[in-house]
C-alpha cells in the first residue's frame, strides 16, 4: 500500500470470517464490524440485523443491496450518526461508539445527497472543514487548492456553490472529505443520479484514491459500478449479509457458473427422436457437467439453427473442442461465446427478486 | 480500468501515469498533535469563526432584517400615537425597553430556530459541523451561543436607532448599566436557548405554523408594550404573561432603563420609580428560562442527530 497511517493499528494474523481477503496476513484492519444490530424506536425489526464484516486497510469494499437494506444503517453507525443497539463498530482500532472524537477523526463522509454548506463560498467549504478538525491555515489552504484541482474543479473555485452541478457537488464533497486526510472513506450511492460522464470522472477518481492507500466502503444498487470498483462485495437484504466476496467469487455462487454458448447451424436433417449426435458429442467433451439445447425460430433454407449451452467448472477451455465437435459433425458454427453470470443474476438468485 | 482482484498493482500504475500527488492527501499526513480538549476548543472555535465569517458577509442584510420591525414599532408607538394623542406623551420611555427585550429575543431566537429547522429537515448543512472532532453536543452550544450574541448586538442598535426615533423623548438612565447589560445577555441566552428547542422539534413544513402559534404570542404576552404592574385589572392575563421569558426580559430592562418619572398631582411635581416585577423573580425567570431550555434543547439536539 502506498500510505499507511501511523498509529491505532490493529494486525490479525487471518480474517476466517470474511473470505478472500486480498490483505497479506499481518495486514492493518480498516473498518470492523461484528454482530452488528441496529433497531430503530417503533420499528419491529432491525433496519441491521447482526451484519459481521472487515475491511483490509486499502480495499474498496462495496454494500450492494436495494433500498432499505440497511446499507446507509451500517453507514450511519461506521460515521457516528447512528447508535447501533448491540455489537461492534470499529475505525482504524478505534470503537466508534465508545470514541466517536477519535474515529471522526479517522473517517470521511460523502453522503448521497448534497449537504453543502451553502452558507460559504466553494473554496471555504474545503478550508472550514480542515479548520474544524484543527489543521492549521497555511496547510489547509495548500491542501484545498490542490484538491480542487485534482477535482477538476480548480477554475470553478469562486462560483458559488448553488451554481454547481450534482456532479460538481459530488466532487467538491469528495474534496472536502479528503481534507483532513481520514483513513477510511465512506461513500454513500456515490454515482446516483450521475450523468454518464460525471459517473465515470468518479470512478477513476476513486480508483485514484484507492491506489494510493484510501480504504473506501461504498454503498450502491448499481451492480456495474460495484463490479468495477470494488474488490469484495457484501450483498445485503432485510439488514442482513446474505454473501461476501469478491464479485468473480460471488459469480460462481450461481450453479454452473461461466457457461459456453454455441450457436450451430445443422447441415443435414435431425434425428426424428432428438439424440442428435453433435449434442452426444458434447456432453462427451472433457468436464462438461450439462448442457442444454434449445431450438430456435431463426429459419435457414438450408438447414436448422440450434442453441446449445455447455456448464462446465473451466467452461473457456472448451471453445477449442466444442469447435472441433460441431466441425466434425459438418456443421456450421454461427456464434460462439462464454456466458458469464452477471452480478444482477447473482443477486436475484440469492434474494429471488431483482435489485431495482 | 476492468474489475480487478489484484488491483493495487495496476490502479498505481494507472495513477502513476495521470496525477503524481504532490501533497500526501490521504492517510497518514501530519497529524496535528494536539490534546482532546486542545482538539475541541480549536473545533469548536472553527465552527464559531465559520458563523461570524458567514454573518459578517451579510451584515447589512442582517441589521435590516432585524431593525424594520423595532423601527416601525418605536415610530408607530413611541411618536405617532404620542403626537396624534392616542398614546399618553411618555409612552417611549415604556415601550423602548420592551422594543429592545422583543428584539433580543427574536433574534437569538431566529438564529437558531430557522437554520437548524431547514439543516436537520432536508438540508443536512450541519453534517460536516457534526464530523468535526468535538461532541455534537457542543455543535448546539455554539448555535446557542453564536446566536446570543446575534440578538445582543440586535438589541445594542436600537438604542441609537430609538435616539434618532424619539428624539426628545429618548430617557434612558445610565445609573443601572450594569445591570442593562446583564440583563440583555439573559435575555439573548434565553431567547437562543428556547430557539434550539423549538428547532429540534419542528419540521420544515411546520414552520407556518411556528410563526402563528409560537412567535405571535410570545410577542404580544411579553410585556412588551405595557408595564407588567398595569395589568392588575386583568389577572388572569397578568397571570399568563409570567409563563412568557420574554416579560421576564422586557420588566428587567424596563427596571434597568426608566429614570424615574414626574408628574404632577395636586399642583405638586412627584418623582416616582416605574414599578416593575421584583428584580429577584426577573433575574430567576431568565436565569430558569435559560438553564431549563439550554438543557432540554441540547439533549434534543444530541438525540435527534445520533439516531
Amino acid at each position: 500500500m502506498a500510505v499507511v497511517s501511523g498509529s491505532a493499528e490493529q494486525t490479525v494474523a487471518h480474517t476466517p470470517s470474511t473470505p478472500a481477503t486480498p490483505g497479506a496476513p499481518g495486514q492493518t484492519i480498516a473498518i470492523e464490524v461484528v454482530n452488528l444490530v441496529k433497531r430503530y424506536p417503533k420499528a419491529t425489526t432491525n433496519a441491521v440485523d447482526g451484519v459481521s464484516f472487515s475491511v483490509p486497510q486499502g480495499e474498496i469494499f462495496g454494500l450492494l443491496g436495494p433500498n432499505g437494506a440497511g446499507k446507509t444503517t451500517t453507514i450511519g453507525i461506521l460515521t457516528t450518526f447512528v447508535r447501533q443497539t448491540s455489537g461492534e463498530a470499529r475505525i482504524m482500532g478505534i470503537d466508534v461508539a465508545a470514541d466517536p472524537m477519535s474515529a471522526k477523526q479517522r473517517i470521511a463522509v460523502v453522503p448521497q445527497q448534497s449537504n453543502l454548506d451553502r452558507s460559504l463560498k466553494v473554496r471555504e467549504v474545503l478550508t472550514f472543514h480542515a479548520a474544524y478538525h484543527g489543521i492549521p491555515r497555511a496547510e489547509r489552504n495548500a491542501r484545498a487548492d490542490a484538491l480542487l484541482d485534482e477535482l477538476g474543479l480548480g477554475d470553478r473555485k469562486r462560483d458559488r456553490i448553488n451554481r454547481y452541478s450534482g456532479g460538481m457537488a459530488q466532487r467538491l464533497m469528495i474534496a472536502r472529505a479528503l481534507m483532513h486526510s481520514p483513513d477510511v472513506l465512506f461513500l454513500d450511492e456515490p454515482t446516483n443520479n450521475l450523468d454518464p460522464q460525471s459517473r465515470l470522472f468518479l470512478w477513476e477518481r476513486i480508483q485514484g484514491l484507492n491506489a494510493r492507500g484510501l480504504t473506501i466502503l461504498l454503498t450502491t444498487h448499481d451492480m456495474i459500478e460495484a463490479d468495477q470498483l470494488c474488490q469484495r462485495i457484501a450483498i445485503m437484504d432485510h439488514g442482513k449479509i446474505l454473501a461476501l466476496d469478491t464479485p468473480a467469487g460471488l459469480k460462481t455462487l450461481i450453479p454452473g457458473g461461466v457457461s459456453l454458448e454455441l450457436r450451430v447451424r445443422h447441415a443435414r436433417e435431425q434425428p426424428a427422436d432428438g439424440a442428435s449426435p453433435l449434442l452426444a458429442a458434447l456432453r462427451a467433451l472433457h468436464g462438461v457437467s450439462k448442457v442444454d439445447e434449445t431450438g430456435s425460430d431463426e429459419q435457414d433454407t438450408s438447414g436448422e439453427v440450434t442453441f446449445y449451452r455447455l456448464f462446465a467448472p473451466d467452461a473457456g477451455a472448451l471453445i477449442g473442442p466444442a469447435t472441433q465437435a460441431v466441425l466434425a459433425q459438418g456443421a456450421e458454427l454461427r456464434d460462439l461465446h462464454l456466458a458469464r453470470p452477471s452480478l444482477e443474476d447473482v443477486f436475484i438468485y440469492l434474494t429471488g427478486r431483482n435489485l431495482r | 480500468m476492468a474489475t480487478t482482484t489484484s488491483p493495487t498493482a495496476s490502479n498505481l500504475a494507472d495513477v502513476a501515469q495521470s496525477t503524481p500527488p504532490t501533497l500526501s492527501l490521504i492517510g497518514g499526513a501530519p497529524r496535528p498533535k494536539h490534546s482532546r480538549l486542545g482538539l475541541i476548543l480549536i473545533a469548536f472555535l472553527a465552527i464559531f469563526r465559520r458563523d461570524l465569517a458567514v454573518t459578517a458577509r451579510e451584515f447589512i442584510a442582517f441589521l435590516i432584517q432585524v431593525l424594520v420591525q423595532p423601527l416601525f414599532l418605536l415610530f408607530i408607538f413611541g411618536k405617532v400615537l404620542p403626537e396624534i394623542g392616542a398614546a399618553q406623551a411618555g409612552f417611549g420611555a415604556i415601550l423602548l425597553p420592551g422594543v429592545v427585550a422583543l428584539t433580543v429575543v427574536l433574534t437569538a431566537m431566529q438564529g437558531v430556530t430557522l437554520p437548524l429547522v431547514l439543516d436537520l429537515g432536508f438540508g443536512r448543512e450541519i453534517d460536516d459541523r457534526l464530523l468535526a472532532p468535538l461532541p455534537v453536543a457542543l455543535v448546539a452550544v455554539e448555535k446557542v451561543l453564536f446566536a446570543a450574541i446575534r440578538g445582543l448586538v440586535a438589541g445594542a442598535v436600537i438604542f441609537p436607532l430609538a435616539w434618532w426615533i424619539l428624539g426628545s423623548d429618548y430617557t434612558v438612565r445610565t445609573d443601572r448599566i450594569g445591570m442593562l447589560i446583564g440583563i440583555m445577555v439573559l435575555t439573548a441566552l434565553a431567547g437562543a436557548a428556547l430557539g434550539l428547542t423549538i428547532g429540534v422539534l419542528i419540521k420544515p413544513e411546520q414552520i407556518g405554523l411556528m410563526f402563528s402559534l409560537i412567535m405571535t404570542p410570545l410577542l404580544f404576552t411579553g410585556c412588551t408594550y405595557y408595564p407588567w404592574a398595569s395589568l392588575g385589572s386583568i389577572k388572569w392575563f397578568q397571570i399568563l404573561t409570567l409563563f412568557n421569558p420574554l416579560t421576564y426580559g422586557s420588566e428587567g430592562l424596563r427596571y434597568a432603563m426608566t429614570p424615574p418619572q414626574h408628574a404632577t398631582v395636586y399642583g405638586h411635581t412627584v418623582t416616582f420609580a416605574i414599578s416593575t416585577l421584583a428584580t429577584q423573580w426577573i433575574y430567576l425567570g431568565l436565569g430558569g428560562t435559560v438553564v431549563a431550555f439550554f438543557i432540554l434543547g441540547v439533549w434534543l439536539f444530541s438525540r435527534r442527530v445520533v439516531s
